[in-house]
């Protein structure tokens, strides 16, 4: 499983960084959604990867941590997966003002001279 | 003994919040009274800072500093989100209120109208940057971070044109990549730790085994690497000057504090993690952050001396500053880092006030006069009834050209580091720590101290020269001979800054002992540590709340 996860965010970050390389708007909002999707991944593995367990513990119980799911990255993806998604809108908004304001989708604003 | 401020302490992130808040519920028509508001915040914000600047240096049991911890929720100690305050943090929240309330009022002129919800955006801003000031919790670090960002986004884009868009565009792709590198390096640190709170950290960072430690690091590094970013280090700051340089003025002026962010978080969590506690990784990046502030101190001189624009030229000086603050964390002395600290506020109020000063020089001359026209028109401003607007309420000065005149002389001396001024000062603090008996004991001279010494004054001197090329244009030989229509209370602003700078050279001694002290408490963590690890719960109240 961890072989498939790491393979997982490996592809998803060359994928990402390489369309946040490209000049056209289209591919940069895209490589920086993979590149946040990567990255929310990324901060579930630190929690280490447990099956069937629950991150949070009952009250009066006996604990024993090992059988639970650590709940502090669950929350930080919350907290990243709102955060990009509203950056991400807000970047979908000047994407689009740039387009109408210079009549195309490069991200310098002009098309490269041929 | 004082009590401490407890509630206080929360009073510069809520105070901000809830005006923005407020002023989003009234139409962008009542202009008046949203510019009070706003005011009344800004002010209400400076005055809580410089009271908590007060607490930090002199509110300890005997008269000495305190570091104050706020716990958000009242959780138990290290697993508590809170809020710290030292005297970094109490200086960093008064430069803040210092730049914001001057900007504030500088756009209340005319920026302000030209796009919705520029309050609101302002405060927002401020609220984030207080926040990112205050805390005491890494991954609260990136929310406020994402805070100040996602306002500022707003800001540089205020306005609108294809400029602000095509390098507002540049600027919110940059960052947005910087925030994925922050993610990952606290994800990193946390994995090897499982704590995000600063000082706890700091504990553990010395204790960590030979498997751990190699992944906790390259999570630092890439913290430093986003941090980095927002400084404007070389080669990672090409969008710096032209962000800048396209903001209108009053945002750029505030904007002067957002390198300083990462200067502030890069100085707080190497002396942290990296300090005298880190064990087998003190001093970690060290060298490379002296070596990559020299190359920005020396991109930055280049970029000064090559401006045509006066937007770029205050752009490029913002690139020297945050250079020479870098090469003097990665130098690691105390001294010196008390010299930079004093650095850093004065070259952060002369380059605020230097970006609202140019967009009043160059208002005579055609290229902005258009944009404005331009931007005021699109968003359905008359043109003809705002000149008669403008007549009629606004009070302006006389002998323009003189008042401008002398405010960019003083801003050179500021930017040059020239005596008598405040940045003169500064570098002399600078500089005499590195040479002095004191500070080598019985070493001899660092020849890094020589590398650091000949950049800070080569860029002085670089500085001078475009500052006094671009004065010479403007104001003895320009090409057209229109005199630039300047209000008093665009005017005042800018003066204000630049008093607060002369101040800052009279009050040298007292700013300097309390700036030695600071730098004291940053090499030497314990206090601050020691503080936030045994923070005491507040007791709960008669009804189960809290008192």
């Amino acid at each position: 499983m961890e072989l498939l996860l790491s393979l997982a965010i490996g592809i998803l970050v060359s994928s990402g960084v390489w369309l946040l390389l490209r000049p056209r708007t289209y591919q940069v909002i895209m490589g920086l959604s993979l590149l946040s999707y990567a990255v929310n991944l990324f901060i579930f593995a630190t929690g280490r990867l447990k099956i069937g367990a629950p991150p949070i513990v009952e009250k009066g119980t006996a604990i024993d941590p090992a059988n639970y799911a650590d709940p502090v990255p669950q929350a930080l993806i919350l907290t990243a997966i709102v955060i990009s998604f509203a950056t991400t809108a807000l970047f979908l908004v000047v994407l689009l003002a740039s387009r109408g304001i210079t009549g195309t989708d490069h991200v310098d604003g002009r098309e490269p001279e041929r | 003994m004082m009590p401490g401020p407890t509630h206080l302490l929360i009073a510069p992130i809520l105070i901000p919040l809830a005006a923005g808040a407020l002023l989003l519920l009234f139409d962008e028509r009542e202009r008046r009274l949203k510019d009070t508001i706003s005011i009344v915040a800004c002010a209400a914000m400076l005055a809580v800072s410089i009271l908590l600047l007060g607490r930090s240096h002199t509110g300890g049991p005997d008269g000495d500093g305190s570091v104050y911890v706020y716990l958000l929720g009242n959780w138990p100690s290290p697993i508590a989100i809170n809020l710290v305050m030292d005297r970094l943090s109490a200086m960093m929240l008064v430069l803040t209120a210092v730049l914001a309330l001057p900007a504030f009022i500088f756009s209340t002129a005319r920026w302000e109208k030209a796009g919705t919800h520029f309050h609101s955006l302002f405060l927002f801003m401020l609220m984030g940057l207080n926040g990112a000031f205050l805390t005491g919790d890494l991954f609260n670090l990136f929310v406020f971070f994402e805070v100040l960002l996602a306002a500022s986004y707003g800001l540089v884009l205020h306005g609108s044109g294809a400029t602000r868009v095509k390098w507002g565009m540049h600027y919110i792709v940059i960052n947005l990549a910087a925030s994925v590198l922050f993610l990952i390096g606290v994800a990193m640190i946390y994995s090897e730790t499982g704590t995000l709170n600063m000082a706890q950290l700091a504990v553990l960072m010395g204790d960590l085994d030979t498997q751990s430690r190699p992944i906790a690091e390259a999570g630092a590094a890439l913290l430093g690497v986003a941090f980095m970013i927002k400084a404007g280090i070389w080669p990672l700051n090409f969008w710096l000057p032209n962000a800048y340089a396209a903001a209108v003025a009053p945002v750029a002026a505030i904007f002067a504090i957002m390198t300083k962010v990462g200067i502030y978080v890069l100085l707080r969590l190497t002396l942290l993690f990296f300090g005298i506690k880190a064990g087998g990784s003190n001093g970690f990046g060290a060298e490379l952050l002296f070596l990559a502030g020299l190359l920005t101190i020396l991109f930055g001189a280049i970029g000064v001396l090559a401006s045509q624009a006066l937007g770029r030229l205050a752009g490029y000086s913002v690139l020297i500053s945050s250079g020479t603050l870098l090469a003097a964390i990665g130098f690691a002395e105390d001294g010196v880092t008390a010299g930079a600290l004093f650095y850093l506020v004065t070259s952060t109020i002369s380059i605020s006030a230097l970006f609202m000063l140019i967009e009043l020089i160059e208002r005579g001359q055609d290229p902005a006069a258009n944009v404005l026209a331009v931007t005021l028109e699109a968003f359905g401003e008359d043109s003809e009834i705002e000149e008669i607007h403008e007549n009629e309420v606004g009070l302006a000065i006389p002998q323009t050209l003189a008042v401008l005149g002398v405010s960019f002389g003083l801003c050179t001396l500021l930017l040059a580091g020239l005596p008598p001024l405040s940045a003169f000062l500064a570098k002399f603090a600078m500089l005499s720590a590195m040479f002095s008996p004191e500070t080598l004991g019985s070493g001899s001279i660092r020849s890094s101290a020589w590398w650091l010494a000949s950049f800070l004054i080569f860029s002085g001197f670089a500085s001078l020269i475009a500052m006094s090329r671009a004065g010479i244009r403007s104001f003895w030989a320009p090409l057209e001979g229109v005199v630039p229509r300047v209000l008093l209370v665009e005017i005042a602003p800018v003066a204000a800054l630049l008093l607060v700078t002369v101040g800052l050279t009279i009050a040298a001694g007292p700013a300097m002992r309390f700036l030695d002290a600071t730098a004291d408490d940053l090499h030497e963590p314990d206090a601050y540590i020691d503080a936030v690890m045994n923070a005491v719960q507040a007791a709960p109240g008669p009804r189960g709340g809290i008192r």
